[in-house]
């Protein structure tokens, strides 16, 4: 796997700036000597022909949604339409300077303005703010709010956030770094939050619970306006971590289950494509209550057109550069429109459908722990397939058969989980390609478990020694040394 | 829908093996007291064709002067972008991929993150870069985070002369964990007051060139500084030219990299850098990629020091960002990869000529002078002889962008513009700036 700095390199290139127009200066005229760099950047020079062919060849080493099935569970790997990635190349919106006259953006003002107002439609929400670059920067977000509520209210002593262990898995690390501890709840025999055990938890120094609805077991909390109503009378407000919104979109809104907080993860439910790990968008929606709190600037609707709006003495200031991840935001709008109401019910209905055939197909070749109706994902054990063969075997096996493995390891309430979402754009026939591999690995593992540890035998590289790059990190090239 | 495959029978087919009658019986353990409530947008599914009129009617509404001429920056910049960028970041294989989890089936994006983070020490003078952040002003936030981690201090030294949007994000994320800001003044030559450095403070924030387009010197803060880290906020091209803060003592060094190909974007996506020295490695936030081998001894590349991270470390792990600028990142590799040294040198220089051209002459008009004399790279802040609100509205009627005179105001800067001259504006457009505002009464 050779980078652009192990390969050869070619002598200056140029052209790709014409000659400079206007008097030359030489760099000590115009910049004291010490803060002139003295040596270049060790950046290769190399021709365009081979830059093409070294990005084309990493290209082809990679899996994307446009490849096959991509199941991973809590991730929503649907596919990308390819208008929207058209319609954010507009000049006039790709080009747009965030510091431009507000005059000048009223295009896109308007796009931000009306895409807010969609979303708290399709949140049962009062108020959304588009800042935030990510789902988890959603949720960091989203705990900067209940911290200013709480402070707002004198309540100093709600210091603790809930946390089923059945939550996504950057919810701790975002209740700590807005300064929140964190509480761990177990869930109840059905994969549900114990309302028992809520009750035992619930006092006044929590401030709020983050659930992820439904759950990452894929289950709906059946007993949500339980849940809420429970933490509404101790105080404290609920979080909804909305990464799994594809499993009810258009026939279900957290407003009505009791959500004070909720952020969506457009790169998942409104299709946006995921780029290798980003960038995505998280936006956030909250309750009226909580309205004033959002970050600044707000976009605003006035006779005069849409403006930036400064004047909220009790924000909590920006969590982010500009208004957030605005072409993210774009294509999110225009799969919206493309979907319609009747398009937003579709996917729900034909994420589940795909969901539960899945599961009912292969829980009589794996061990389902949580056997139920489920929603959008399920989750399958990786346990007692057969002796010394493990989650990450399967896995490894299924990119020999050309599918993209599900999330793994993960919740961690199953033991050796297998987490499959596999979204309404996967058909029939790849569903039932997709279950014969998962039937042949198993017999394989009992067969013939050497062909599991071996896997994969079908990618660019084979299993890869984490514990090397975990005890030796190598993380940038190493210019004097010979690569291993 | 077009996005969904499934014909009628599939759907009855699949209901069957289930073992229900109907697709809504899927949906009966949401409680019927919520699903009552619901009330749909009101929106009509549209056609592809008319989605694209829609947004282009949109886009119509950003009504720009016709072919305008923009001095905007303030940490984004309006570049060139060779051909072949988007033509290699917009394959699918690369943007329709997850997280790299998977790293046998991987491999594009992972070697792509090793090759950015490699690019990024480079620029900087450091020696473990992460492999990106949200943008400029997180990063910024995150590196006060670190420092307090690492020094054990709740109190945070920031430059004044910080852009308005990175310290707004860093006061927001201070306020929620707790730590004290202390705001450092500049000097009447636009640079940090370095007598006013508090003690006991976990790090200083500073950022080079600043706000005002003012170079920092970088030498000697580190000592003054004592136990605690120098953080320096970059702009990537200036790198081109200026000595790296990793030469001159930083401890971290973040920026914003759109200037590294990316689309302005109305503001996003855009691209945190985050880089700092070996010692704080454990420290970091973010996804980092390291080299290893497979079984075979073949070399590859993996997510490295993963421990520090959300989804292993859980409430403890260092940030808890997930989700990146990954697709940015590559953006940013494939731009520097076209560039080479060469080129990065030569771009750095365009901007930093034509930049001083522009200044030069305009100081030179009546009644007009740079409000300060300091080096600068390709941002500069003229004070104008009238109100600058006006003066920028008769520019726009011209064609030219100016940003909003009002934030250097509140920077202490009332009277002033910030200007921004990168490789893209010609000679004949600097000097008709120049003759439109000598021209403005």
């Amino acid at each position: 796997m050779s980078t652009i700095f192990d390969q050869s390199r070619t002598e200056r290139v140029g052209g790709l700036f014409p000659p400079l127009d206007v008097p030359t200066r030489k760099v000590d005229h115009l910049l004291p000597t010490s803060l002139v760099r003295t040596r270049a950047p060790r950046i290769p020079n190399k021709s365009e022909p081979e830059l093409v062919r070294h990005y084309t060849r990493l290209s082809k080493m990679n899996y994307g949604v446009d490849d096959g099935l991509y199941p991973l569970g809590s991730c929503t790997m649907k596919y990308n339409p390819k208008i929207c990635e058209d319609l954010a190349r507009i000049p006039s919106f790709a080009g747009l300077h965030p510091l431009a006259d507000t005059r000048h953006a009223q295009g896109a003002l308007r796009l931000l303005y009306e895409m807010s107002e969609r979303l708290c439609g399709i949140a049962g929400l009062a108020a959304v703010t588009l800042q935030p670059a990510a789902g988890a920067h959603g949720e960091l977000t989203g705990m900067f709010l209940v911290k200013r509520h709480f402070e707002e209210r004198k309540e100093p002593l709600r210091t603790r956030i809930l946390l089923p262990d059945s939550a996504h898995g950057t919810n701790p690390a975002s209740a700590a770094l807005a300064g929140f501890t964190v509480t761990e709840l177990a869930s109840g025999k059905d994969g549900l939050v114990d309302l028992e055990a809520l009750d035992a938890s619930l006092d006044e120094t929590v401030a709020a619970i983050m659930l992820t609805v439904p759950n990452t077991l894929g289950l709906f909390e059946s007993r949500i306006l339980d849940v809420t109503e429970r933490v509404h009378s101790a105080g404290a407000l609920s979080y909804f971590d909305g990464a799994n919104l594809n499993a009810f979109l258009g026939r279900a809104r957290p407003g009505d289950m009791g959500a004070d907080l909720f952020h969506f993860n457009l790169h998942k439910t409104f299709s946006t494509p995921h780029g290798g790990g980003g960038p995505g968008a998280g936006p956030l929606a909250v309750s009226a209550a909580l309205a004033d709190f959002l970050p600044v600037p707000r976009v605003v609707h006035d006779p005069e057109g849409y403006r930036l709006d400064w004047d909220a003495p009790r924000s909590i200031g920006s969590v982010h550069s500009f208004y957030g991840n605005f072409s993210v935001v774009l294509k999110a709008y225009a799969y919206l429109l493309l979907l319609g109401d009747e398009g937003l019910r579709e996917v729900s209905e034909n994420a589940v459908l795909n969901a539960n055939y899945l599961q009912e197909r292969l829980k009589r070749t794996y061990r389902l722990p949580y056997d139920r109706l489920c929603k959008h994902e399920f989750v399958l054990s990786g346990a007692g397939l057969a002796e010394g063969v493990s989650t990450l075997d399967i896995a490894k096996r299924l990119i020999d058969y050309g599918f993209h493995p599900p999330t793994i390891y993960f919740p961690l309430v199953v033991k050796e989980a297998l987490m499959i979402e596999p979204t309404e754009c996967e058909s029939k026939e790849t569903l039932d390609h997709f279950i014969a591999a998962m039937e042949t690995i198993a017999r394989e593992a009992r067969e013939n478990p050497e062909l599991l540890h071996e896997a994969p035998r079908r990618a660019p590289v084979r299993r890869l020694d984490q514990t090397r790059a975990a005890r030796n990190p190598v993380l940038r090239h190493p210019f004097d040394e010979k690569a291993p | 829908m077009r996005y969904i495959p499934h014909t009628q029978a599939d759907r009855q087919a699949m209901l069957d093996e289930i073992g229900v009658s109907s697709v809504e019986r899927l949906f009966d353990d949401i409680p019927a007291r919520v699903t009552d409530r619901f009330r749909p947008l009101e929106l009509a599914p549209k056609s592809e064709m008319e989605v694209a009129r829609t947004l282009e009617g949109l886009a119509s509404l950003n009504a720009a002067p016709r072919e305008p001429v923009s001095f905007l920056g303030g940490g984004i910049y309006d570049h060139y972008v060779p051909s072949v960028v988007a033509h290699l970041t917009s394959r699918s294989e690369f943007y329709t991929a997850y997280t790299p989890y998977q790293p046998e089936i991987s491999q594009g994006t992972l070697t792509a993150m090793f090759e950015f983070q490699t690019l990024v020490c480079e620029l900087t003078g450091m020696e473990v870069a992460n492999a990106s952040l949200y943008d400029g002003a997180t990063a910024l936030a995150e590196a006060a985070l670190m420092a307090v981690r690492v020094v054990g201090r709740p109190r945070i030294a920031v430059a004044r002369s910080l852009f308005g949007h990175f310290r707004r994000v860093v006061d927001t994320y201070a306020w929620a964990a707790g730590i004290e800001v202390v705001e450092v003044p500049y000097t009447s030559a636009g640079r940090l007051d370095r007598s006013a450095i508090p003690e006991g403070v976990a790090g200083l924030l500073v950022q080079s060139p600043n706000a005002f387009g003012v170079i920092e010197d970088l030498g000697g803060l580190k000592e003054a500084l004592g136990e605690g880290l120098l953080v320096v906020a970059v702009h990537p091209l200036s790198l081109g030219v200026l000595t790296p803060p990793g030469e001159c003592g930083a401890d971290v060094v973040v920026g914003e990299g759109q200037p590294l190909g990316l689309p302005a974007s109305f503001g996003g996506p855009l691209l945190g850098l985050f880089a700092c020295r070996e010692r704080y490695l454990r420290q970091m936030p973010g996804r980092i990629a390291g080299r290893t081998v497979d079984v075979d001894g073949t070399v590859g590349y993996t997510m490295a020091v993963a421990t520090r991270e959300q989804h292993i470390r859980r409430e403890r792990a260092t940030s808890n960002i997930c989700t990146n600028s990954a697709l940015c990142a590559l953006t940013a590799t494939v731009y520097l990869a076209t560039l080479g040294a060469e080129g990065l040198r030569e771009l750095a220089l365009l901007n930093l000529n034509k930049a001083h051209y522009l200044a030069e002459k305009a100081a030179a008009l009546p009644g007009h002078s740079l409000v300060f004399d300091a080096p600068f790279f390709n941002e500069f802040v003229l004070r104008l002889p009238s109100e600058p609100r006006r003066i920028r509205s008769r520019l726009a009627e011209e064609g030219f962008l100016v940003e909003d005179p009002e934030p250097l105001a509140r920077l202490g800067l009332p009277g002033a513009l910030r200007l921004a001259v990168t490789e893209k504006r010609t000679k004949e457009e600097l000097d008709r700036f120049v003759r439109v505002l000598g021209g403005i009464r």
